[in-house]
């Protein structure tokens, strides 16, 4: 079988550049970056604090509440600032992802706001703001079991790859793009998945896998920059 | 969540054992009831049951002018209300996030299976197309309302019948039919939802069992091939038990599938 071919020139199992900063904003208890390759996604965190409205309490734990949200120019065509359906999913999608690792029972009552957003997008935006989101976390110093780490698994007509970039998205050769974002946690159990397209159960098996062998690189990146703000203090 | 601890305790300590308050096995789907044009007025409709849980689907079509990246196509919308009346949970006011999450769940379903031939729905490309909006309102809620609502809108769209489109008027006469079926692939869309309860992995769950279950998977087959899947709530699976839930999905749509294709 000849080797297959990406648009980028990336090997199959192959994740773009990953950047990842912690610290981007200074106002924030705790703020990262991360970007795959031209996807750019900041997090901030702030709290534990009151939860309003008050209605929204929980008396019995801490509350996390994740917003997602796209800036209008991150994308060609402009998006309409404000919620959509779509960024109103996302940010459920992303708490649930990061709610098994996040420890915040004892602060009943309170709330763990994290913001996320999309400053320039490729695909795969959902993921970095998850990567974003779980060192911003750190960063804010929540207790937590573990980072996760997440990342978009796609088909491309039957070619499992790995982090898809826009024009991989839009594949429109044999059985056209399947996309699979995964969340893992740092016990190797997922968090969150989602898919859209056509693939078999059995490959959607193997696209698990797949996801599995990029978590340490990203976990490597998400460190990496976590470790430089204790130097740097 | 309004189940008791005691309740919630007792359920887990059933479903341990393999057993459930209503005598099912884990893997037991309720009765399923479906009835087709329950609407006169909407193109195509349905009124699926799952035990007490039940749901309205209607199907409505107008002829509006296409997005800009699908020129040649129809539109589809989805929509979910919750009403008030079916459940003493639910207040006037903004919809529950399951609502959104349904509606867009049940789209994902239909659209990336192309079960709609929206291709087909074309009537001047670029100008003219028609939209195909799916309305799914919740009558009762007894639990699992995502799985009623996804066979509840596959049968709908069996049911819809195009009305008659007056080119030189520009208007639908929604009081004549066209005669034409909505185009259809034949491999019909089944989105089946496993819940994971204690350690226990369910089809169909009670309201009760819903309130308790930890995470949930909903995934949707058409011949045998996944087409869209989101896992919702917060509880990590192992990958092991990830694969547990497909297996279990892709044999119980299998029966739903059956059923389904027995209506006529």
């Amino acid at each position: 079988m000849t080797e297959f071919k990406r648009p980028d020139g990336r090997k199959v199992n192959e994740l773009r550049k990953i950047t990842a900063k912690v610290g981007v904003v200074p106002n924030a208890d705790g703020s990262a970056m991360f970007a795959f390759g031209d996807t750019v996604a900041i997090a901030a965190v702030y709290g534990p604090k009151k939860m309003h409205p008050q209605h929204s309490q929980n008396p019995e734990k801490g509350t996390l509440r994740c917003t997602y949200n796209m800036l209008s120019f991150s994308v060609n065509e402009r998006i309409r600032p404000g919620p959509s359906r779509r960024s109103q999913e996302i940010s459920k999608i992303t708490e649930w992802a990061l709610q098994p690792v996040v420890m915040i029972d004892e602060y009943a009552s309170q709330v763990v706001d994290v913001h996320i957003n999309i400053l320039q997008a490729n695909a795969s935006t959902r993921c970095a703001g998850i990567n974003a989101a779980a060192m911003a976390l750190a960063h804010a110093g929540i207790p937590m079991k573990s980072l996760v780490q997440s990342v978009s698994i796609g088909k491309l007509d039957k070619q499992l790859v790995t982090d898809l970039i826009k024009a991989e998205e839009d594949w429109e050769e044999g059985e056209g793009p399947t996309d699979i974002p995964i969340t893992l946690t740092g016990d190797g159990k997922i968090s969150h998945i989602q898919l859209d397209g056509k693939i078999s159960p059995k490959q959607l098996k193997e696209a698990i896998q797949l996801a599995k062998e990029s978590q340490k690189q990203i976990y490597d990146e998400q460190v990496k920059a976590l470790k430089k703000v204790g130097e740097e203090q | 969540m309004i189940t008791s601890d005691l309740t919630a305790e007792r359920i887990r300590e059933y479903l341990s054992q393999g057993k459930r308050f209503d005598g099912r096995k884990p893997d037991e789907f309720r009765e399923l009831i479906i009835e087709t044009g329950v609407s006169k007025n909407a193109e195509g409709s349905a009124r699926v049951k799952i035990g007490k849980t039940e749901v309205l689907v209607g199907i409505k079509m107008d002829v509006a002018t296409p997005y800009a990246d699908s020129a040649g196509e129809g539109n589809l919308m989805v929509t979910a209300e919750f009403l008030p009346l079916s459940s003493p949970r639910l207040d006037l006011g903004p919809q529950p996030f399951e609502s959104l999450e349904l509606a867009r769940v049940i789209d994902r379903g239909i659209r990336e299976s192309h079960f709609i031939e929206l291709d087909k729905l074309c009537i001047k490309e670029g100008e003219k197309v028609w939209n195909v909006m799916i309305d799914i309102y919740t009558i009762n809620d007894d639990g699992n309302l995502m799985d009623a609502a996804g066979i509840g809108a596959v049968v709908a769209l069996r049911n819809a019948k195009i009305p008659k489109y007056d080119e030189e008027k520009g208007k639908v006469d929604y009081h004549e039919s066209s005669g034409k079926k909505v185009p259809l692939r034949k491999e019909i869309p089944i989105s089946i939802t496993v819940h994971k309860v204690g350690d226990s992995l369910i089809v169909d769950p009670t309201k009760e069992e819903e309130d308790i279950s930890e995470t949930r998977v909903t995934m949707c087959l058409a011949d045998g091939t996944v087409h869209s899947l989101q896992k919702g709530n917060a509880k990590e699976l192992s990958i092991e038990e990830f694969n547990k839930v497909i297996d279990l999905i892709e044999k119980t749509e299998k029966d739903i599938l059956n059923k389904i294709e027995s209506l006529k």
